[in-house]
C-alpha cells in the first residue's frame, strides 16, 4: 500500500488520534469544542444578565442605592486578583507549550493561590452583607423609607450572579488541581498540552464574567452623592 | 495558527492594560455622567473582555472558525436581550394608546 501523507503524519506523531489528519487539526478541534461549551456558558450567564437588566430598568434608583452597600475597595482588589490569575494562567499555557514543567507547575499553583484569594475575599464580603441583614428573605432589613423591594431584587441578583461565578471558580480550582497532578506525572509535552490550553480558556472565560459583574454590581451607585 | 506561541511580553502588556482599565472604570464611576456612567462602564468592560479573548484566549492567532463561533454566541445573546426588551421597554405604550 502506498504511503499517503496522512499515514506518514500518523507514523511520525504517536500522539495523533486516527480520526485527525495532523496534530494541528487535532488541537484546533479541542479548542473549538471548548469554545462551543463556552458559548453555552455565555447564554447560561446571559439569562442572569438579562434578568439583571430588566429589574434594573424597572428599579433603577433602588439598584443604584443598593449597590452602594458594596465594598468598592474589596471589589477592585478582587478584580485585580482575578486579572492577575488570568496572567499566571496564560503563562502556565505558555510554559506547557515551551516544555518547561517546573514553570508550568509553578504558574498553575500561582493561579490556584490567586483564585483561592479571590474566593476568600468574596467570603469576607458575603459575611459582611449577611451580618448587615442584606441577604434576601425574611431576615432582610433595609432603612425605612428606602425601596426595600427593589433592594432585595438587587441583592437576590447579586448573590445569584456572584454565587454562580464563585461556583465556576471552585470548579476551576478543581480543574487546576487535576492539571498540577497531571503535570507532575509528566503527562504534558509541547506536542500535547491540550488539557492546559482548554482549561486556560475556561479560566479566562470566568475572568471575563467578573469583568462584567464588577461594574454592574459594584459601581452603578457610586456617582450618587 | 494554534501552534503560534504568544510572547510573555504581550501577556504582560495585556495584563497592565487590563489593570489600568480597571482603575479607570472605578475612578470614572465616581463622576456623575447621567446615563453615560453605564455606557462608559460597559464600554470599558467590553474592551477588557475583547483583550482577554484576543490575547489570553489566543483568538487573534486561532482559525477564523473560532471567531465565527464566538460571534454566533454573542449574536444569540443579543437576540435574547433585544427581543425581551422589545417587550419590557414598550409595555407602557399600549394603555395610553387605548385611552385616546
Amino acid at each position: 500500500m502506498a504511503e499517503t501523507p496522512a499515514l506518514a503524519a500518523h507514523a511520525a506523531e504517536p500522539g495523533l488520534q486516527h480520526q485527525f489528519e495532523s496534530m494541528e487539526q487535532q488541537k484546533e478541534a479541542s479548542s473549538l469544542g471548548m469554545w462551543i461549551f463556552l458559548v453555552t456558558e455565555i447564554l447560561f450567564f446571559g439569562g442572569l444578565f438579562l434578568t439583571y437588566t430588566i429589574y434594573r430598568w424597572e428599579n433603577a434608583r433602588a439598584f443604584a442605592h443598593a449597590s452602594r452597600h458594596m465594598d468598592i475597595a474589596l471589589g477592585t482588589i478582587n478584580t485585580a486578583v482575578l486579572i492577575f490569575s488570568s496572567l499566571t494562567m496564560a503563562m502556565a499555557v505558555h510554559s506547557a507549550a515551551t516544555n518547561r514543567r517546573r514553570l508550568l507547575i509553578g504558574f498553575l499553583i500561582a493561579t490556584m493561590i490567586l483564585g483561592g484569594s479571590f474566593l476568600g475575599i468574596k467570603a469576607v464580603e458575603y459575611t459582611d452583607h449577611i451580618q448587615h441583614h442584606l441577604f434576601p428573605g425574611p431576615g432582610f432589613r433595609y432603612p425605612a423609607g428606602a425601596d426595600a423591594r427593589g433592594a432585595q431584587l438587587f441583592f437576590s441578583l447579586y448573590f445569584a450572579m456572584t454565587g454562580l461565578h464563585a461556583l465556576h471558580m471552585v470548579i476551576g480550582l478543581g480543574i487546576l488541581t487535576t492539571l498540577v497532578v497531571m503535570a507532575r506525572r509528566g503527562r504534558f509535552t509541547p506536542e500535547y498540552s491540550t488539557p492546559v490550553e482548554v482549561s486556560g480558556l475556561y479560566w479566562h472565560f470566568v475572568d471575563i464574567v467578573w469583568i462584567f459583574l464588577f461594574p454592574l454590581l459594584y459601581l452603578i451607585g457610586r456617582h450618587l452623592r | 495558527m494554534s501552534d503560534h506561541i504568544v510572547s510573555p511580553k504581550i501577556y504582560v502588556g495585556v495584563f497592565l492594560t487590563l489593570m489600568v482599565m480597571t482603575a479607570i472604570t472605578t475612578a470614572v464611576s465616581g463622576v456623575e455622567l447621567g446615563p453615560w456612567n453605564t455606557v462608559v462602564a460597559l464600554g470599558i468592560a467590553v474592551f477588557k473582555a475583547t483583550l482577554v479573548v484576543l490575547f489570553f484566549m489566543h483568538v487573534k492567532y486561532s482559525p477564523r472558525l473560532t471567531a465565527a463561533v464566538i460571534a454566533g454566541g454573542i449574536f444569540w445573546l443579543v437576540i435574547l436581550i433585544a427581543l425581551t426588551f422589545s417587550d419590557f421597554a414598550t409595555r407602557g405604550w399600549l394603555p395610553s394608546l387605548v385611552r385616546t
